[in-house]
């Protein structure tokens, strides 16, 4: 399998004690695959995506890309985070160069490269415009072509889209759509819109919280995926599953805390 | 608890409230160009038409407050014997050896002491301490260990501008978001190239801008430094002329001081608007 989650905990220490974070989550995921992480506010979503990324280490447990385990930071893994990280003094270009430029990618190809995916997430115009003129749905979408750009083995996001509005948001969705349809990338997003994951993802984990683990996963099946899909009651049933199952564990969780 | 069941009774509580129209008053808001030059130009009209009316039409003695027609007789007279040249040129040399050495060490260092928490330990309690020493203070010390000559004077600078200048990049360092040090390891990045590519063009407004705080912390310190001993410098032409009661030498020697100081603030500005555009305030 391509990417791999084995029985993977995390604890951080607190004042209070030590807080379990996630618990013994696995996963299992194919090359291609769209995958989102759903769950609500607080159930580790981040800290998944962060051991993952390499960006902190698990307490216990493994994440293998390929079949390497991972141990730190690297551009085989393309990040979008959660806020808005463009560097603010380099143009959408320069931006969009610079993963290829720490590689060491000579000028011209790293050139070449950057503006096809500027031109991927259509924004070719906006080469030269610093991070400040953009809008938030245009950073996320120059977030994406940086990550992209060094065709890393997997597109790893955290609720790119959260701070969107919801018209923004759907031709973000429908632009990642037609993104992984073309490239066929694997996608491993995480996000608590229950809509954007039952639209986006070929398959889904529904975490359950404090502590995180996945409560379920559920393989989508939807005849196509315009935007008119929603209105299916396919896609409502997928969704009322979903909203379901985050909505009970939400009580069992704040039961547990009571 | 009753109260908030009844909604009238809170209605009745609250004053009516509305934010007049206003121009001069606007809090955080440009206020229109042609006010904002008349009231610049103002705040220097204004002192210096009060001074000339108090030496016209006032009774003060001249020796204590002289005239402004005087104070530009004194520039022409020590400006005429290259007096004031000489003056002007030794202290700008001193200001500007001992806090350009100041810079050179305490921008890296600074750097370093905001990026790395185990730089930041080592060195942050002794800049804290040094910091908080006076450094006119360390003029005895420093007549002791390097005499007379250049050497106190522009140690002395280096003195008063290095501690604070180090603690202050180190305090624009620690405002870079950790989220774009690990967008950098994300992208390919190690964490030379995370300081050298990331850190430091992100802090380049907040350095320019201690520096332009702390050039004027030296300019305070040369003319201290040269209170003590010099046989030339804006500082010491202060001196002389109160030693000899000329006074309107002592507000040449003031109106040169606070030029230069400003000319050099605003040329700080200058580059800082320049070179950092990204950085603006203004969308
Ligand atoms: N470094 C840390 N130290 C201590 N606790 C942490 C740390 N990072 C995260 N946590 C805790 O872990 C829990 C999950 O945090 P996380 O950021 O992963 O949530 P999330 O699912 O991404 O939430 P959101 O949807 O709001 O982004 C929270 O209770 C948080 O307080
Ligand atoms: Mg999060």
């Amino acid at each position: 399998m391509f990417l791999q989650i084995k029985q993977l905990n995390k604890h951080f220490a607190t004042q209070t004690g030590t807080l379990v974070v996630l618990k013994d989550i696995d996963m299992t995921i194919a090359q291609g695959e769209f995958i989102c992480a759903v769950g609500a506010s607080g159930s580790g979503k981040s800290t998944l995506l962060r051991q993952i990324a390499g960006l902190d280490s698990p307490t216990t447990g493994e994440v293998r890309i390929d079949g390497k385990r991972v141990t730190g930071p690297g551009p085989d893994r393309g990040m979008v985070f959660q806020h808005y990280t463009l560097f603010p003094w380099m143009t959408v270009q320069a931006n969009t160069e610079f993963g290829l430029k720490l590689q060491g990618v000579p000028k011209r190809q790293r050139r070449e490269q950057a503006s096809y995916y500027l031109n991927v997430v259509g924004l070719s115009q906006f080469a030269q415009a610093l991070p400040k003129e953009l809008s938030g749905g245009m950073k996320q979408r120059v977030a994406i072509a940086r990550a992209l750009a060094s065709e890393p083995k997997v597109l790893l996001m955290d609720e790119p889209f959260g701070a969107l509005d919801i018209h923004t948001k759907e031709s973000m969705h429908e632009f990642m759509i037609d993104l992984w349809q073309r490239t066929g990338i694997t996608v491993f997003m995480i996000t608590h819109d229950v809509e954007e994951a039952v639209f986006l993802a070929n398959r889904i984990y529904a975490l359950g919280a404090r502590p995180g683990t996945v409560r379920k996963e559920i393989e989508v099946k939807l005849p196509d995926r315009s935007h008119t899909i929603k209105r299916h009651a396919i896609f409502h049933d997928y969704r009322d599953e979903l909203m379901d199952l985050l909505r009970r564990h939400g009580q069992e969780a704040a039961l547990a805390v009571a | 608890m009753n109260q908030s069941s009844d909604p009238r009774s809170i209605q009745s509580l609250i004053k009516p409230k509305s934010i007049r129209p206003t121009v001069f008053w606007r809090l955080a808001e440009d206020i229109p160009r042609p006010l904002n030059t008349t009231l610049m130009v103002s705040s220097i009209a204004v002192p210096l038409l009060l001074w000339w009316l108090v030496t016209t039409f006032g009774t003060i003695d001249p020796k204590f407050l002289p005239s402004p027609a005087q104070v530009m007789e004194a520039f022409g007279r020590l400006w005429s014997t290259r007096e004031l040249l000489k003056d002007t040129v030794a202290s700008l040399w001193r200001v500007g050896v001992g806090f350009l050495l100041a810079a050179t060490f305490s921008i890296p260092i600074g750097v370093l002491m905001g990026s790395f928490p185990s730089i930041r330990a080592l060195l942050e309690p002794v800049f804290g301490l040094m910091r908080y020493m006076p450094a006119p203070a360390f003029i005895p010390l420093l007549i002791l260990y390097l005499g007379i000559g250049e050497a106190p004077k522009i140690t002395l600078i280096f003195i008063g501008v290095f501690f604070f200048n180090s603690l202050m990049v180190m305090d624009t360092v620690k405002f870079v978001p950790k989220d774009l040090i690990e967008a950098t390891y994300m992208l390919g990045g190690n964490r030379w190239e995370a300081l050298t590519q990331v850190i430091v063009p992100h802090v380049l407004p907040g350095i320019l801008d201690a520096c332009r705080i702390n050039l004027a912390a030296a300019w305070q310190l040369v003319i201290v430094s040269e209170l003590i001993a010099a046989t030339e410098g804006l500082g010491r032409r202060i001196s002389v002329a109160g030693r000899f009661l000329k006074t309107d030498e002592i507000f040449v020697g003031l109106i040169v001081i606070g030029i230069i100081g400003l000319s050099f603030d605003l040329l700080f500005q200058y580059l800082l608007r320049v070179s950092c555009k990204w950085a603006s305030q203004k969308r």
